[in-house]
């Protein structure tokens, strides 16, 4: 099958000029940013997805007790009122010398020596749910601390990055929104080339139906034509997409950041930046095969 | 191809282009198998177009045709190429493909019509040698001369073994010993059953082949419509 889409004397039927004109370039082009977009699309998708899957059912548990002793008392009795509950996978005190670690960067060390009294910091508690904090876990918690520590303060994690969710799907539609648009463009360029093709070789086209060819036989001729401009386009465009790629993740690796660490392609994200030129050579073929059959339905 | 030899039968038939005036009117004629035919006339009168309608380069505006047994005017496009594998063109200004080769130009009939490529040099070859360009097989059209290109028209139009074969002022691009070659090559093929109909204005051609039977067209009219009167008339014997 792909032999004969690819080979075959119809082929010398109009001049053949592989990888010439602008044709290969402007797939070339099209890929290349298609593939980009594509990449684009699928790291936000798997950045997402991480940080979806590690905060989704985190919660947060603040003591806001000021006073020292009874915060403590509250946390404890926290944390066992919740850790056989039915929804709780697991679940954390964070000591107080992680909390002051916290504050270290903003306040500096030592504050209860220099001014006599530490700043009271709430408790944190860190929960694992298992699956998603919805609203009914979290009444169920908030219910079960309301008698024992009445300070609490129950947070769901994936709330906090909610507004930063919502800006990178955004972001993820307009990157498929470019893909679209892209092969609408590529969809365009090759109607055009094809129709270009098929007024330059009306002359030898009209002699070879009169000879008796077929459609079919004309638009395979045209449709190889194009098949091999795009696969030579496509395979430039895949090359130059993946350095455009590499350099960008590696920029990004540097940056440290953990949501944009997770979002590394996977293998299957490769797989899929690969199907881009062949997928494109299809979308070509079928374009030129079609344009030039509607086109020849007009002649006798 | 009907019981009694028919293979084309027009019945008045008419074509014009656009909105102009009629070119060819009230055209009823038949044509039958393994005759030899000469369509005369003035320049203007039609000739060429009266061939395009033959060679279904162009449908007629108005009346019927029949080829080979078929309605021409309502068969579906579809079925067009396979009437038209049947015709051999040899056109006025030949009309070779010119990026191919002598070779390719000539093949082009057999390869359009799924021959495999083993089965197409020896009668490419055969019948590039029997119009005497046996050694210009490679030669591109714009290196041959107009002889040269016009008898590379008739290898191509005659490889494939055509029911019927239409020439367009055939002779017109050489001179008049190559003429009276390429008149005995139409005569050869016309005694192995295939029709011809050569449009010509050249009238000693017309004394070449004695047995022909003449149309002449007058400004888009047949003026002999049963092709049986000769043009100039046979001497009593």
């Amino acid at each position: 099958m792909v032999r004969r889409l690819f080979s075959g004397r119809d082929t010398d039927l109009i001049p053949q000029a592989r990888m010439s004109g602008p044709m290969p370039w402007v797939i070339a082009i099209m890929v290349a940013m298609t593939a980009i977009a594509l990449a684009a699309g699928l790291a936000l998708g798997n950045a997402v997805s991480a940080a979806k899957a590690e905060i989704e059912g985190g919660v947060t548990i603040q003591i806001l007790e000021p006073r020292a002793d009874v915060r403590a008392k509250e946390a404890e009795k926290a944390v066992a009122a919740i850790k056989d509950m039915p929804g709780v996978a697991g679940l954390r005190l964070v000591p107080q010398a992680e909390l002051d670690a916290l504050i270290e960067p903003w306040l500096g060390t030592g504050i209860a020596d220099a001014t006599g009294s530490a700043i009271p910091i709430p408790a944190l508690i860190d929960v694992r749910l298992k699956g998603p904090a919805t609203p009914m876990k979290l009444g169920a918690i908030e219910k079960a601390l309301k008698p024992v520590a009445p300070s609490a303060r129950i947070d769901a994690q994936s709330n906090w990055l909610k507004p930063v969710f919502k800006a990178m799907l955004s972001l993820q539609v307009l990157a498929i929104a470019i893909v679209a648009l892209l092969a609408l463009a590529l969809t365009a360029a090759v109607l055009l080339a094809a129709r270009t093709a098929l007024g330059t070789n009306r002359d030898t086209i009209e002699i070879v139906h009169l000879l008796g060819g077929t459609d079919a036989q004309v638009a395979r001729v045209f449709q190889r034509s194009i098949g091999y401009d795009a696969a030579g386009g496509g395979a430039v465009g895949l090359a130059l997409a993946l350095v455009v790629i590499l350099v960008l993740a590696r920029r990004f690796s540097g940056l440290g950041a953990g949501l944009v660490n997770n979002g590394a392609l996977t293998w299957s994200d490769w797989m899929l930046l690969a199907l881009v030129p062949v997928l494109s050579t299809l979308l070509a073929m079928v374009t030129a095969r079609l344009t030039v059959l509607h086109a020849l339905r007009k002649m006798l | 191809m009907t019981a009694d030899g028919e293979i084309i039968h027009f019945d008045n038939v008419g074509l014009r282009y656009g909105t102009d005036r009629e070119v060819l009117s009230d055209l009823t004629f038949t044509l039958f198998s393994s005759r030899f035919y000469f369509l005369t006339g003035a320049s203007g009168a039609g000739k060429t177009s009266l061939l395009r309608l033959l060679y279904l380069a162009q449908r007629p505006s108005r009346g019927a045709v029949r080829m080979f047994g078929t309605d021409a005017i309502t068969m579906p496009r579809s079925r067009l190429p396979q009437l038209r594998r049947r015709i051999g063109v040899v056109f006025q200004d030949f009309r070779l493909i010119p990026h191919l080769s002598a070779f390719d130009n000539v093949a082009l009939p057999l390869r359009v019509a799924g021959h495999r490529e083993e089965d197409l040099a020896a009668p490419v070859r055969d019948i590039l040698d029997w119009v005497g360009l046996a050694d210009r097989m490679g030669a591109r059209p714009a290196t041959l001369s107009g002889g040269e290109q016009q008898r590379v028209a008739i290898a191509r139009a005659v490889i494939a073994r055509p029911a019927m074969l239409v020439a367009d002022e055939p002779t017109g691009n050489v001179d008049p010993d190559m003429a009276l070659k390429l008149m005995r090559l139409f005569e050869m093929l016309n005694r192995q059953g295939t029709t011809v109909v050569v449009a010509t204005h050249d009238l000693d051609l017309l004394r070449k082949v004695p047995d022909s039977l003449i149309m002449r067209l007058d400004r888009g009219r047949l003026s002999d419509p049963t092709g049986a009167l000769r043009y100039p008339p046979r001497r009593p014997s």
